[in-house]
C-alpha cells in the first residue's frame, strides 16, 4: 500500500490540522516510512485471534447515580479562550 | 544530602536534623544552579514549594508525619496539579492550569510531600529523546551533548544530577524505563492498571501508567506505597488490596529464575550495553539466581503492533485540543474550521501531529480492520509470549535500551530510528505487564546502561526485590554525574 | 405510476438519569449556561469517563419492554469528529455491541384516515444503544460568533433503531407515539419533547409499488414533535417523487426540517466526507450484564400496554379504541382501573342485557366513557395531566354509582361532574345540596306525564294517528317539567302506555 498525497490531505482535513503544500510532502515521506515498519504487521496469520483491546480482562465498574460534581463554571472557564455570559463562544456554525 | 535516600531523608526529617523548608531550599537552590544547563524542569514555584514545606514542618512538629511527608519530589508536567501549569511539554497547554489535582498529585499530597516543580517531557509524552517538548530539549547530565531518552527525560534528568530526590514519570511505550536507562537511575512502570491515570494527561489511555523514578529500587517501593492504589475516578484502576511494596526487599534471591529472551539479545543490541547487562547477569547469579533462555517471538512485531495502536488511542485523545474550552487558540483564523486547523496546526508540534496523522489514518474507512484489529490481535499474541515465558522463570531480564544515550539532533529526523529504540520496551506495556529499569554499569562512552526486569502482573514487590538485591551488592545507582557549575 | 414509502425512525430519548452518563454532572433542565458541566463533560486534560449504573438499568428495561434480546456484554466506542458542542472530540456510543440487540417489536395502532380504516401493525426494533448526548450552540448572535453550553453534554440517550417498516407518516407518527408512551409508561425518559427529551430522525424512501429495492434514503434529523414528524416526512415523499418524475436522482444525505417554510433542507455541515473512525474506547470497559441482574430488572417492569390493553378488551370486552385511549399512558390506565375498582367495590347490582353480560363489564364500559370522555376533556381543557385531576379516581365512582343506580341520570350527572370538579365536594353531597335527586315515585311521574298530555292534545292526536315520532316530543317536555330529574326509563315506561290511551 502506498500513501498519496491527497491521503495526507484528506487525514491532515479529519485530524483539523492545517498542512501546507510543502509540509503535506514532508508528512508523505515521512508517514510512507512508517507506514513501511507498520507494513511488517500484515505477514502474521491472525485468524481466530480475538483482537487485545485492554491489558486487564475485566469489566465496567458501575456508578451510583447521585450528584458528586457542583457547579464549578468560573473555575474552568478561567482557562478558556473566549467566553461570554457563561457560553464559550466560537466562530459561527452553520448547520 | 543530595545522595540521601529517601528513607535517610525521613529519618533526618522525623528526627528535626533538617526541615522540609531547608530541604526544599537545598533542592531548589541546586535547581536554580543546574537547570539552565539541563532543562529538566517546565515549571519551578519556589513560593508554592516552600509554603507546602512549612506545612509539612508544622505536620512533622505535630507528631502527624508519614514516611515521606516533607520530602520534595519533582513530578512530571503530565499530572494535572491544582494552582500550577500543566503543559505537558505543549505549546498547546503552555498555559493551562487544572482546576483539579491528578491521582497521582493528591496522593502525594496527603503523603505531606511538597511538589518542587513540574519537570520537563516530550510534548505528550511523544517521543523518545525529549527533543519534541514546547520548551527545549532536557540535556543528559551525564553529556549534555546527549538525549536523556523520553519521554520522563526531565524527571530522569533531575534524579539523576540530584535536582530532587525522585521524580514521577509515565510509561506508555518505556518512556519511564528508557531515560531511567540513559541516565542511569532506577524506574518502575507498574502493572497496567495500578496507578490511577485520573488528571494525567492522556497520550494512550490503554497503554499509559504511571510510576517512580529514582534513585534506587527502595526509593521507587516508598514512592509506590504512595502512587498505587484504587481510584474511582479511573475506570480502569483496578481494585485490589493496598500491598506494601517494600514487604519482599530483603528477600534473598537464591533458586530465582531469570528468563532471557533470545530476541533481546540479538542483532541491534550495541556491544557495549550487551557486555554491561552480561556482567549484572553474572552477578545474580553469584546472588543464587539462574538463568534460564527463553523465547518472546513477537518482540519485533511489537513495533508496529505499538505504533498503529498508540497513535490510533492518541488521535482521539487530543482531539479534545481544539481552542474551545482551554488551550492554545490561533490569534487569527477565518471560520470553524480554519479555527481548528490552524489552532491544532500551531499548537501541536511535528512529532504529535505526526502521530496524530498516523491514528488518524489506521482508524479511518478502509484501513481499520487491515491496520487497528490486526495489531490488537498482534498484541494479544504478544501478551501470549510473556504468559509462556512466565511458566519457564520468575522474572525476565534484557537491556532496556538498544544503545547509550546518542546524540541530540541524531534521530530527530527520522522517527523510524527513533521509533526502533523503543524495541524492548514498548511489548511490557502492549501486554500490561510491569517493567523497571536498573542502572547495572556504564557503555563504552562513560555513558549509563539499563538492565531491564520485566515481572508478570502485580509482581512489583518481587521485582524491586530483585533490583534491591542486586543494588545491596552493587554501587551503580550511586554513582553520580559530574556536572559543570558545581562547586 | 404508484410509489410506496419506506420509512425507518430512529429515536432519542434521554434517559430521565439524575447525573450524566459517564460524570456525576446533574442533568436538570434549564440550569444557567455550562453550570452543570463538569471537568469530564468540559473534557478538560487528564479526566477520564465513570459509567452511570441507572443508564444501563434503564436501557435493559427498555430492551425488556419491546422484547429484545438483551447483549450480556457491549462495547462504548468512540465515534470522532469536530463540533463545538463535543467537547472530546468524539461522542462515545455503542457500535458493534449495543446493549440492546434484535428481536424488539413494538404493536402499533395506526388511526383510520379519511381512506382507510384503522389497524395494527407491527414495527421491528432494529437494536437501542447507550450514548452520549451533545451540548447545545446558541445562535443568537455574540459578535458573529456562537455560544456553546454544554450542560446537555454528557445526558444519557438510548437510540432506537427500527426496520425501514413503516410505509406513511400516519404510521411513523403511531409508532412515534406508541414509542413515546411506552418510554414514559417503563419510567425511563421524561417524554418531554419541547426540552428535547424524545427526539425523531426519520430516514425516507420511495419506490416503485410492487418492487423490492430500497430507494435512495434522506435522513431527516431531530424531529421534535409528531406534527413536524409527519410534515417533514410529507414534505419529503412529494419532494423525492417529484425529483424522480422530473428525471432527477434523490441523493443520500441529512436534511433539516423548517417548520417555518414547511421544508426540508439539505444540511451541509454534516455532508463532508463523514469518516468517523470508530473504535473500543479505551478508557472504558466492556459492560457486561448477568442474567439475574435481567431477570432483576424484568420482574421490576409494570404490566406493559399492549398485555394491559389486551387485558382490557379481553376482561371487560372494551372496545379496541377503548382500550387504545385508556392504554396511552400508565397513569391514566391506572386512574381508569382504581375507578373501576372502587365502583364495583360499591356494588354495582345484577342489571344483565345483551350488550353488558355483567355487571362488571358494565361498570367497565361507563367508567371508560367517562374517563375517555368527560374528565379526558375537562383535563384537557384545564391543561392538567391525570394525576393533577382535581376528580381522585374515587370520587369519580362516587359519581358512576349513583348513575348506575339510578338516583341520577346520564345527563344530571354531567352537572355534578362539573360541580365536583370546581371543588363542590362529592357526588353525594351535590346531588343532595343541589336537589338533583333523579324522580323514580311512579305517582310523581305519572302526575307531570298527565299534565303533559293534556296540554299538548294536538300533539297527543297526531301521535295516536301514527306520527311515531312525536314520542320525542312528550319525552322532551316531561323531562324538562321534572327539571331533567325523572327516571328515564320510568318516564319512557309510563309516557308510552299513556300515550297508547
Amino acid at each position: 500500500m502506498s500513501l498519496t498525497l491527497d491521503d495526507v490531505k484528506r487525514i491532515a482535513h479529519l485530524a483539523r490540522i492545517e498542512v501546507g503544500e510543502s509540509e503535506a510532502q514532508a508528512y508523505l515521506a515521512q508517514l510512507s516510512s512508517i507506514f513501511g515498519l507498520v507494513e511488517e504487521m500484515q505477514a502474521v496469520d491472525t485468524s481466530g485471534i480475538e483482537p487485545m483491546a485492554h491489558a486487564q480482562d475485566v469489566v465496567l465498574r458501575l456508578r451510583e447515580d447521585v450528584v458528586s460534581e457542583p457547579n464549578r463554571r468560573e473555575a474552568c472557564q478561567a482557562v478558556a479562550p473566549q467566553v461570554e455570559a457563561g457560553l464559550y463562544l466560537v466562530p459561527k456554525v452553520i448547520e | 544530602m543530595l545522595n540521601a535516600s529517601l528513607k535517610e531523608l525521613s529519618a533526618l526529617l522525623a528526627g528535626k536534623k533538617i526541615s522540609s523548608f531547608e530541604l526544599t531550599q537545598t533542592f531548589l537552590k541546586r535547581i536554580n544552579e543546574l537547570n539552565p544547563a539541563l532543562n529538566a524542569f517546565i515549571t519551578v514555584d519556589a513560593e508554592k514549594s516552600l509554603a507546602q514545606a512549612r506545612a509539612a514542618d508544622e505536620r512533622i512538629a505535630a507528631g502527624q508525619a508519614d514516611l515521606l511527608t516533607g520530602i520534595p519530589f519533582a513530578q512530571k508536567d503530565i499530572f494535572c496539579a491544582q494552582d500550577w501549569l500543566s503543559t505537558c511539554g505543549s505549546k498547546m497547554l503552555a498555559n493551562f492550569s487544572a482546576p483539579y489535582d491528578a491521582h497521582v498529585i493528591e496522593q502525594f499530597n496527603r503523603a505531606g510531600a511538597v511538589n518542587l516543580g513540574k519537570t520537563n517531557m516530550d510534548e505528550f509524552a511523544m517521543g523518545s529523546s525529549n527533543e519534541t517538548s514546547f520548551f527545549g530539549k532536557v540535556k543528559n547530565p551525564w553529556d549534555v551533548s546527549r538525549v536523556p531518552g523520553g519521554s520522563s527525560g526531565g524527571s530522569a534528568a533531575a534524579v539523576a544530577a540530584r535536582l530532587c530526590p525522585a521524580a514521577t514519570g509515565t510509561d506508555t511505550g518505556g518512556s519511564i524505563r528508557q531515560p531511567a536507562a540513559l541516565v542511569g537511575i532506577t524506574g518502575l512502570k507498574p502493572t497496567y492498571g495500578t496507578v490511577s491515570r485520573y488528571g494525567m494527561i492522556a497520550f494512550a489511555s490503554s497503554l499509559d501508567q504511571a510510576g517512580p523514578m529514582a534513585r534506587s529500587a527502595e526509593d521507587c517501593a516508598l514512592m509506590m506505597n504512595v502512587m498505587a492504589g484504587f481510584d474511582s475516578r479511573d475506570s480502569t484502576s483496578l481494585e485490589r488490596e493496598k500491598e506494601d511494596y517494600t514487604r519482599d526487599l530483603n528477600q534473598p534471591l537464591k533458586g530465582l529464575r531469570i528468563g532471557l529472551p533470545k530476541e533481546y539479545f540479538a542483532e541491534g543490541l550495541a556491544a557495549d550495553v550487551a557486555k554491561a547487562v552480561e556482567a549484572a547477569l553474572s552477578e545474580y547469579r553469584k546472588l543464587g539466581a539462574e538463568t534460564v533462555d527463553i523465547s518472546l517471538p513477537n518482540t519485533r512485531l511489537s513495533i508496529p503492533v505499538y505504533y498503529v495502536l498508540a497513535p490510533a488511542e492518541a488521535s482521539s485523545n487530543l482531539a479534545r485540543y481544539d481552542g474551545v474550552r482551554y488551550g492554545y487558540r490561533a490569534p487569527e483564523y477565518g471560520d470553524l474550521t480554519d479555527m481548528y486547523q490552524k489552532s491544532r496546526a500551531q499548537g501541536f508540534g511535528p512529532e504529535v501531529k505526526r502521530r496524530i496523522m498516523i491514528g488518524t489514518y489506521v482508524l479511518s474507512a478502509g484501513y481499520y480492520d487491515a491496520y487497528y484489529i490486526q495489531a490488537q490481535k498482534l498484541r494479544r499474541l504478544i501478551a501470549q509470549d510473556f504468559e509462556t515465558a512466565f511458566k519457564q522463570c520468575d522474572v525476565i531480564m534484557g537491556p532496556t535500551a538498544p544503545t547509550t544515550a546518542f546524540k541530540l539532533g541524531e534521530k530527530s529526523d527520522d522517527p523510524v530510528s527513533m521509533y526502533l529504540s523503543d524495541i524492548y520496551t514498548i511489548a511490557v506495556n502492549l501486554a500490561g505487564l510491569p517493567g523497571m529499569s536498573v542502572p547495572c554499569g556504564f557503555g563504552d562512552n562513560g555513558l549509563p546502561v539499563g538492565l531491564q526486569i520485566v515481572g508478570n502482573y502485580f509482581a512489583e514487590a518481587k521485582m524491586l526485590n530483585v533490583a534491591h538485591q542486586y543494588q545491596l551488592a552493587t554501587d551503580w545507582h550511586q554513582r553520580m554525574p559530574l556536572l559543570h557549575g558545581e562547586g | 405510476m404508484q410509489w410506496e414509502v419506506v420509512i425507518g425512525l430512529e429515536t432519542h430519548a434521554q434517559l430521565n438519569t439524575v447525573t450524566k452518563i459517564f460524570s456525576g454532572a446533574a442533568t436538570a433542565y434549564g440550569a444557567e449556561p455550562n453550570t452543570q458541566a463538569c471537568a469530564v463533560d468540559l473534557a478538560l486534560p487528564g479526566v477520564l469517563p465513570v459509567f452511570n449504573r441507572a443508564a444501563a438499568e434503564k436501557a435493559v428495561r427498555f430492551g425488556l419492554a419491546v422484547g429484545a434480546r438483551i447483549n450480556r456484554k457491549s462495547v462504548f466506542e468512540r465515534k470522532n469528529y469536530f463540533y463545538p458542542d463535543l467537547p472530546k472530540g468524539y461522542q462515545t456510543t455503542q457500535l458493534e455491541l449495543p446493549i440492546v440487540a434484535e428481536g424488539g417489536t413494538l404493536r402499533i395502532q395506526v388511526p383510520s384516515t379519511g381512506s382507510g380504516q384503522a389497524y395494527e401493525k407491527d414495527i421491528r426494533i432494529t437494536r437501542a444503544h447507550m450514548e452520549e448526548d451533545a451540548g447545545k450552540s446558541l445562535h443568537e448572535d455574540f459578535h458573529g460568533m456562537t455560544g456553546i453550553d454544554l450542560n446537555r453534554a454528557g445526558t444519557p440517550l438510548v437510540e432506537i433503531v427500527t426496520e425501514p417498516d413503516m410505509r406513511s407518516s400516519t404510521e411513523a407518527v403511531a409508532y412515534a407515539k406508541m414509542l413515546h408512551s411506552l418510554v414514559r409508561w417503563i419510567g425511563i425518559c421524561d417524554g418531554n419533547m419541547q426540552e428535547g427529551s424524545f427526539r425523531c430522525d426519520a430516514n425516507v424512501s420511495v419506490r416503485i409499488k410492487g418492487t423490492d429495492t430500497l430507494g435512495t434514503r434522506c435522513e431527516i434529523k431531530n424531529l421534535n414533535s409528531f406534527k413536524f414528524l409527519e410534515k417533514a416526512i410529507e414534505y419529503e415523499v412529494r419532494r423525492q417523487i417529484e425529483l424522480i418524475e422530473d428525471g432527477g436522482r434523490v441523493v443520500q444525505e441529512t436534511r433539516l426540517y423548517d417548520p417555518d417554510r414547511d421544508e426540508t433542507r439539505s444540511m451541509r455541515s454534516k455532508e463532508e466526507a463523514n469518516d468517523y473512525r470508530y473504535f473500543p474506547d479505551p478508557d472504558l470497559l466492556p459492560l457486561v450484564v448477568s442474567d439475574a441482574y435481567i431477570e432483576e430488572i424484568r420482574s421490576a417492569l409494570p404490566e406493559l400496554p399492549q398485555a394491559k390493553r389486551e387485558r382490557f378488551i379481553n376482561e371487560y370486552s372494551l372496545p379496541p379504541y377503548d382500550a387504545g385511549v385508556l392504554t396511552s399512558a400508565r397513569e391514566l390506565a391506572d386512574y381508569f382501573e382504581a375507578t373501576l375498582r372502587s365502583l364495583l367495590s360499591k356494588g354495582v347490582g345484577i342489571l344483565t342485557t345483551p350488550e353488558y353480560p355483567s355487571a362488571e363489564i358494565f361498570a367497565a364500559k361507563i367508567t371508560a366513557n367517562w374517563v375517555i370522555n368527560d374528565l379526558s376533556s375537562a383535563l384537557n381543557n384545564a391543561s392538567l395531566e391525570i394525576v393533577d385531576s382535581p376528580i381522585s379516581s374515587a370520587q369519580l365512582a362516587g359519581l358512576l354509582k349513583r348513575i348506575q343506580d339510578s338516583t341520577i341520570s346520564g345527563k344530571i350527572a354531567k352537572e355534578v361532574f362539573a360541580a365536583m370538579w370546581n371543588g363542590e365536594g362529592e357526588a353525594d353531597a351535590v346531588i343532595e345540596a343541589k336537589g338533583l335527586k333523579q324522580v323514580s315515585d311512579s305517582g310523581a311521574i305519572e302526575k307531570i306525564i298527565d299534565e303533559i298530555i293534556a296540554a299538548n292534545p294536538g300533539q297527543l292526536a297526531e301521535y295516536r294517528s301514527g306520527k311515531d315520532k312525536l314520542f320525542g316530543f312528550f319525552v322532551g317536555q316531561a323531562m324538562k317539567a321534572s327539571k331533567g330529574k325523572a327516571n328515564p326509563a320510568q318516564l319512557n315506561e309510563i309516557l308510552k302506555q299513556k300515550l297508547a290511551g
